[in-house]
């Protein structure tokens, strides 16, 4: 189970939403996905897309120069 | 056991396209949604920027409304592939740089590649006729199964009954008499279609669903495509679009003035591409500067960098300039006067 990182900073929504979507395509149930944003509509955006699509939101932060950061744990397709 | 069938929703976030899904998921169809993000919608980024709305809950209304439906759905970034359609409409434009049906037929076009790709039956819309005056006519909506290429695999089940039967139809995949027959602009059928089903909280967009429909922000697109000559855009030119003040004091360039502290914290994500100004000697906006200046158009861009600073009355201001990949320089100037301020150059 490995561990990622994602830069979706400076990107506006939705965005950080698509690039996390098209990432985790490709990655199999039980990796995790760093997502760093500097939207903060990612902190609302990125926990829906997941809820909707199987997927789980296992922290999320802001850090100390404003950018969220929100860890995705893949969960398993369904098609 | 007859096959489940598959439909494609394209979802907007607004109401019709939700009641329509909800309608189909309603008969049985198993319905995932999509949403083209073209980089003009309306959604999430105003108010990602400016202050003053962040109050409100931001919530990105394709995402909540698959999810109070339900449904799983696709955000497809078409950003490249719609300049095209943005650029050279064959059906030209709405009132502003709305080109409502080459977007329609776009879209549908998009679904129809998508729903052969994952092996989807049909596709379906929230369109009523007559709802809006480019895209929604009786005559257009033809236009845009044929088009699309979608041709009878599209069904629009707000106003079914008033169509041609589709496919899914005609073979009894679903009852045309469960679907629909609004028409026209009204809004009262569809509000009491979402009371029936129990649906009190939606979307009420007002206007069009994209930036495109709205005149100030077609004005300073057309201004844009006008002063480089060519009709082209990446996706960081239509952004700046929607932030800031925006100023043409003379042909060959344009300045972006933030409005406000949300405003002046995204242009600050721009400032290594641009040349850009800011008051020292008093607190002031962020001012990027789109184009080519030399040192008399410094000179005129200081001072109005300083006409929208609180230092606006004050004899003179200092102003920090910073050439793109150059060594910042100060200046100190008078603010220019209203007067000295022709209204045109406020796009
Ligand atoms: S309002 Fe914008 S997104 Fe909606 S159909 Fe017209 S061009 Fe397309």
């Amino acid at each position: 189970m490995a561990h990622h990182q994602l830069d979706a900073r400076r990107l506006l929504c939705p965005m950080p939403v698509i690039r996390t979507q098209n990432f985790v395509v490709d990655l199999p149930p039980g990796d995790t996905v760093e997502v760093f944003c500097t939207d903060h509509g990612a902190l609302n955006d990125i926990p829906a897309w997941c809820r909707i699509n199987g997927h789980e939101v296992i922290a999320s932060r802001t850090g100390a120069s404003g950018e969220v950061v929100v860890t995705v744990r893949v969960g398993a397709k369904s098609d | 056991m007859a096959r489940q069938r598959k439909a494609l929703s394209l979802i907007s976030g607004g109401l019709d396209s939700m009641l329509a899904t909800r309608v189909i998921m309603d008969q049985g169809i198993h319905v995932e949604g999509v949403n083209f993000f073209t980089g003009f919608c309306v959604e999430g980024h105003t108010h990602a920027i400016r202050k003053k709305d962040k109050a409100k809950p931001k919530r990105n209304n394709a995402l909540w409304v698959a999810e109070t439906l339900g449904i799983k759905l696709h955000i497809v970034d078409v950003i490249d592939e719609y300049k095209d359609v943005v650029i050279n409409p064959k059906h030209g434009y709405g009132s502003n740089l709305n080109p409502c049906l080459d977007c329609k037929c776009f879209m549908v076009r998009k679904a129809h590649e998508w729903i052969q790709e994952h092996d989807f039956d049909f596709i379906i819309t929230g369109e009523v006729i007559g709802q809006r005056p480019m895209s929604q006519r009786r005559d257009t909506m033809p236009v845009i199964q044929r088009e699309s290429g979608a041709e009878d695999r599209l069904l629009r089940p707000l106003c079914a009954k008033n169509l041609p039967e589709t496919l899914p139809e005609r073979e009894g995949w679903l009852q045309r008499e469960n679907l629909f027959d609004f028409s026209g602009r009204g809004r009262k059928p569809q509000i009491a279609l979402a009371r029936s089903l129990g649906i009190e909280d939606y979307a009420q967009p007002a206007g069009g669903c994209c930036f495109l429909t709205d005149e100030a922000y077609s004005v300073k697109l057309d201004d844009l495509w006008r002063s480089r000559g060519t009709r082209d855009y990446e996706l960081d030119d239509i952004m700046l679009l929607k932030v800031g003040r925006h100023l043409r004091p003379r042909p060959h360039f344009k300045l972006i003035v933030g409005r406000e502290e949300g405003e002046n914290n995204f242009l600050e994500g721009y400032r290594k591409q641009f040349t850009h100004l800011r008051t020292l000697s008093h607190p002031g906006p962020l001012v990027l500067v789109d184009g080519e200046i030399d040192a008399d158009d410094l000179h005129l861009t200081a001072r109005i960098a300083a006409r929208y600073s609180k230092g606006r009355d004050a004899a003179s201001v200092e102003v920090e300039i910073v050439p793109q990949g150059g060594e910042p320089q100060r200046l100190l100037v008078p603010p220019l006067a209203g007067d000295d301020m022709p209204d045109n150059w406020l796009l």
